[in-house]
């Protein structure tokens, strides 16, 4: 796990070696001369080696201190400082809402299979499926936002203002973000169930004279639900990686906008330290999933 | 310089000489009269600004704020801005953006600063006088004023402030435009003796260099002397500064104002629209067209737009080529379909709030005439099986610019599969380092403004050895007259118009307009002022409960 | 594979083929020139003349979304042949060989794929041109990872089966036996996973064109129409709908398509 967080800040360092202008560019703008260039890139430590550079980061990174970013001459963590909280909280939040509206929409789906309800509901699912977050974002902005006014779209509302107003302002991105996930993992789980029941544990447990509830609730559960647990744990790693484009779109002052604009400022250590982030929440979420399949099914051995 | 609309980075550009209602004689002896301050204090005045089209809501909002007089107060203001403050605040430093010096107008000033007609009126100072030889100049100082942190601005602090920005000490001016400053004295508390290195008439007008207290850097803290004070900024975020109360002239009408960093345009429009901001400058006309029951102001954005070509390099050091642009560039139809019919036509690098510098007559240099420019085309040797391909590169932060592009590709397409243009997008570093630096491109849309009203914030990036000159313009008749506006104060307007007439010639590029620009208000916000230069003014502006 | 009983399959080739047909009919004819501006035209709602109505340039908006189709599919088609393509190179060879070369290429597998996929879009298309080309090729290795991933893990399951070491006997060298034996026998797991490749490519050129760094303007693609419909929700939120309908169209299509086929949703 160290391994791949390793390899990807240096990767991130790299990238940024390769790509056109540096932070220098930007500063200096139309003042631009090679001599003031070379004098910025001295004063910024850019003119050193790239590996000199990156254990450098690295030292510090490990030891706390996260550097200072270029276009806002702080440090990065007070760059960061409340931008984190943002997508952490619309992350969880969209993360709680695909479980709780897919949990309960699978079983209930699986229960009563092959009825109208069921059908239309696979039906439905399918097309959520197949709508991308951005564009229910945009959808919601418009129907919600501007026609039924349900909320000031751009107009965000921070932390220290108003903690619930906060959070009501998220349910919209959250929401975006969740229902395609949801459909996912509804059908997941619906035919994850509805596998287990050909097994020949649930004939048995029907034949001691369980209803199909009772067998689904007892037996088939429990079976049913490791498969999906391990989907569950990455969405949420696909729901962080993803916020930064339904922040976009919302107008959320979030890891993933400062990214962008730190990416367009060539502002190294923001960046940096947010691919870090997010690659180790990704990194992190899908070790959880090895190790919650092999707790629950110690059959499976982690690769 | 190139920069657009919704106001990320408009830079800086070399002024050198003159302001708009400026004087012809080789030495002004302007002692600054009572009348004039009156003019700078009074905010509205009933007068809509010289760039102003005067809209029937600018004529209803002018003039009744004015009237109160005293502090009113005009409560908290939320202004939304499309970019973030630069990392740096340092007045001195020239290299901020347009978006960081229109917000640091309302808290730093200099010993002068211009009012809503691009004249100079006094403010740190009182006053000047100017020598024969116009090397020299005595500002006196005003009684009473003070810097936020309450000290009272003293010979000291302007003499520290001018030679900081200079760069007397460190031998490289912070600010170029005080490059000709050879030493700042105080001769007793209240005069302050500037002697340049040449004479230089139009000297006054770089007095609008910010005056901060002695010793201090802005990287410290942020004083100044402006209506309004700074209070704080968080990156991406806002910034928020608070009316001064001990301000020497008439004090802001808000007690607060907070720039709220929005750099979306669609969510300007819909914070507009819920009212999560009170006013939006830099707005374009398809934005203001989702907006109703708002005020709008319309004015304009004081740049030149125009396809920006490399003169040094193929296609386009060939001038017939340039001129089968022009020709084939229909400036009204990229006007009324990238901007919806706003924007006023220009044919040369000056924008009509220049006044008495800008050569209307420019305007219809080339008419549209697709026959004309094949003709051209077929000279300079390309026809349908050889056709002109080249590549527009676009800053893509920039919708107006983005959008201008498109319809200019439009218009090439007309000319029978002579022209293939295409645009590449990109970002706005990197339109820096490899149009703007590196003079990697063939043809780029973008917008020119100036930082000072002088004729030189425009023409002196044309002139074949300077630094900024990045479309590579190599004219000797150009920079003749260029010089000879420079070394003589008396034809300065005739020589600049020799300029701009030689840049309409030789097509240099395709000039397009004056963007249209419009700051849109919650209808309890008035007072808002229209500048013939890139600031926004927020004193003057009150919002009612 | 009972495909034609298969409803999925059978809703998903519909779809799919309904959404074929306008692309490929918009590349010989739209109803109007999709880049021709009108200025007397300008954000008409829908009508009879442009059903779709019409955008900021008085572009009709109909032909757009046709044009714009055709342009996100044959971007989402070619990443997903060049993730597949080095995907089955990387996957096949590491997969059948193993050991240290697996570790280390799985290790590589891991970080870009966990590094954040517009992250790294970003920079592969700054250091090209942004445009066309760009676009496929950093999203195709974009997609890499996940077909490397799925072509190893069925390649070291089939290395093992009877079959192969017949070929062996029989003389094959390993590139053939890879290549030749077992590569055909894994077609029919790839098959799912690249429909749902195709989806997620459809997704990424959206999600690129809409931060601007995919199709350049005036040309349209469905990320970008959606990126200027932004703009212009309240006075022509027609020009978002048709766009975003495109979109999830295509997907839905392709998303049946690979239900039918048998694959789990699960990517």
């Amino acid at each position: 796990m160290l391994v791949t967080l390793l390899l990807i800040s240096l990767l991130a360092f790299l990238a940024f070696q390769i790509i056109p202008a540096d932070p220098v560019t930007k500063l200096l703008g139309t003042d631009y001369t090679p001599e003031r260039a070379a004098a910025l890139r001295h004063e910024l430590g850019l003119d050193r080696n790239v590996l000199v550079r990156y254990l450098d980061w690295l030292t510090g990174f490990v030891t706390g201190d996260l550097g200072v970013s270029y276009s806002y001459g702080m440090s990065v963590s007070a760059v960061m400082e409340g931008k984190g909280a943002v997508t952490a909280a619309l992350s969880l939040m969209a993360w709680l809402l695909v479980i709780a509206i897919s949990v309960p929409l699978g079983i209930t789906l699986a229960r009563w299979q092959g009825r109208r309800l069921d059908r239309v509901f696979v039906a439905m699912n399918q097309v959520f499926m197949a709508i991308p977050p951005f564009f229910l974002g945009i959808l919601f902005t418009y129907i919600f936002g501007m026609v039924l006014k349900l909320f000031v779209p751009g107009g965000s509302i921070l932390p220290e203002e108003s903690l619930g107003g906060f959070f009501g302002y998220l349910i919209f991105p959250a929401l975006a973000i969740a229902i395609p996930k949801a459909a996912m993992v509804t059908k997941l789980l619906r035919s994850s169930i509805l596998n287990q029941m050909q097994e020949n544990y649930v004939r048995t447990a029907y034949s001691r004279g369980n209803s199909r509830w009772g067998v689904i609730r007892l037996h088939v559960l429990r079976n049913a639900i490791l498969p999906v647990v391990t989907f569950v744990a990455m969405t949420l790693a696909d729901i962080v990686a993803g916020s930064i484009i339904v922040e976009q779109v919302f107008a959320l002052p979030g890891l993933g906008r400062l990214l962008l604009a730190s990416i367009g400022n060539r502002d190294y250590p923001v960046v940096q330290c947010i691919v870090v982030i997010i690659a180790a929440v990704v990194v992190f979420m899908n070790y959880l999933a090895d190790v919650v399949t092999q707790t629950i099914d110690p059959r499976v051995r982690l690769g | 310089m190139c920069y657009a609309l919704p106001a990320k980075r408009k830079l800086n550009m070399e002024p050198k000489r003159s302001y708009t209602n400026a004087m012809k004689k080789r030495v002004i002896t302007l002692l600054l009269a009572a009348a004039l301050t009156v003019a700078l204090c009074a905010c509205g005045g009933g007068q809509s600004s010289q760039t102003a089209q005067p809209t029937p809501a600018d004529d209803q909002t002018a003039g009744n704020t004015g009237s109160t007089g005293e502090a009113a107060d005009g409560g908290e203001l939320t202004v939304g801005i499309a970019a973030d403050l630069d990392s740096s605040l340092d007045p001195h430093v020239s290299s901020s953006s347009a978006g960081t010096r229109e917000v640091l107008f309302n808290i730093y000033e200099g010993l002068v600063k211009p009012d809503t007609q691009g004249n100079l009126v006094p403010a740190v100072a009182e006053g000047y006088t100017a020598n024969d030889t116009a090397d020299q100049y005595t500002f006196t100082l005003r009684e009473g004023v003070r810097f936020h942190d309450g000290s009272e601005v003293t010979a000291g602090d302007v003499v520290y402030s001018l030679s900081r920005a200079a760069g007397l000490e460190t031998g490289e001016p912070l600010m170029s435009t005080l490059s000709g400053i050879a030493s700042v004295e105080a001769t007793d508390d209240k005069t302050v003796v500037v002697t340049l290195s040449a004479p230089d008439v139009e000297f006054p007008a770089y007095m609008t260099a910010a005056i901060i207290p002695e010793g201090s850097d802005p990287a410290d803290g942020i004083i100044g002397t402006g209506p309004f004070k700074y209070v704080s900024r968080s990156p991406q975020e806002n910034i928020v500064m608070e009316r001064f109360d001990d301000y020497w002239g008439e004090k802001a009408q808000c007690a607060k104002v907070t720039f709220k960093v929005i750099e979306d345009g669609q969510t300007m429009v819909m914070s507009l629209r819920s009212g999560a901001i009170d006013l939006a400058a830099h707005l374009e006309a398809s934005q203001v067209a989702e907006l109703t029951d708002l005020t709008v102001q319309e004015g304009s954005m004081n740049l030149v737009q125009a396809v920006y070509l490399n003169n040094a390099q193929p296609p386009f050091d060939d001038i017939r080529v340039r001129q089968a642009l022009c020709y084939a560039i229909d400036k009204q139809q990229v006007i009324d379909l990238a901007g919806d019919g706003h924007g006023t036509p220009v044919g040369s690098s000056m924008y009509p709030a220049f006044g008495r510098f800008f050569d209307a007559e420019l305007v219809d240099y080339y008419q549209p005439d697709t026959a004309k420019a094949l003709e051209l085309l077929a000279e300079a040797g390309y026809d349908k099986d050889h056709p002109l391909e080249f590549t527009i590169i676009v800053p893509s932060n920039y919708t107006p610019h983005v959008d201008a592009a498109q319809v200019v590709v439009n218009l090439l397409d007309l000319l029978d599969g002579v022209v293939k243009a295409q645009i590449q997008q990109v970002e706005w570093a990197t339109w820096y380092s490899d149009v703007y630096q590196g003079r990697q491109f063939e043809a780029t849309v973008c917008g020119m403004d100036a930082s000072t009203l002088t004729g030189s914030a425009m023409l002196a990036r044309f002139v074949s050895d300077n630094a900024k000159n990045f479309i590579g313009f190599e004219n000797a008749d150009y920079d003749a007259a260029y010089a000879a506006a420079l070394a003589d104060g008396s034809k300065l307007v005739e020589s600049f118009d020799a300029c701009q007439q030689i840049l309409a010639q030789q097509a240099a590029n395709v000039y397009i307009q004056d963007l249209a620009e419009f700051v849109v208000m919650q209808p309890n916000v008035s007072g808002y002022r229209f500048y013939p230069l890139y600031v926004m003014d927020l004193a003057c502006v009150a919002k009612t409960a | 594979m009972k495909l034609g009983r298969n409803k999925n399959f059978t809703a998903g080739a519909v779809i799919t083929a309904f959404m074929l047909i306008v692309i490929l009919v918009g590349m010989v004819w739209t109803p109007y020139d999709p880049n021709a501006m009108d200025g007397a035209a300008k954000r008409l709602a829908p009508c009879l003349t442009h059903l779709l109505g019409t955008d900021n340039f008085g572009r009709d908006i109909l032909s757009r979304v046709i044009e714009g189709a055709g342009a996100t599919f044959l971007i989402a088609a070619a990443t997903v042949a060049i993730g597949l393509a080095a995907g089955l190179i990387i996957g096949g060879l590491t997969g059948y060989y193993g050991g240290w070369l697996d570790e280390v290429v799985m290790r590589l597998n891991d970080a870009v794929a966990a590094f954040p996929s517009i992250l790294l879009a970003l920079v592969l298309i700054a250091l090209m041109e942004p445009g066309r080309t760009s676009i496929i090729l950093a999203l195709g290795v974009l997609f890499v990872p996940s077909f490397a991933r799925i072509v190893r893990t069925e390649v070291a399951r089939q290395k093992s089966l009877d079959y192969v070491a017949s070929a062996k006997l029989m003389g094959a060298g390993d590139m053939r036996v890879l290549f030749a034996h077992i590569l055909p026998n894994i077609v029919p797991v790839l098959l799912p996973s690249v429909a749902i490749g195709f989806n997620n490519a459809v997704l990424a050129e959206a999600s690129m064109s809409y931060l601007g760094v995919g199709v350049q303007p005036p040309d349209a693609s469905l990320g970008r129409m959606l990126n200027e419909a932004q703009g212009y929700l309240l006075t022509a939120p027609w020009y978002a709908l048709s766009a975003g309908a495109a979109i999830i169209l295509l997907i839905l299509g392709f998303g049946l398509l690979s239900e039918g086929l048998g694959g789990q949703s699960d990517a």
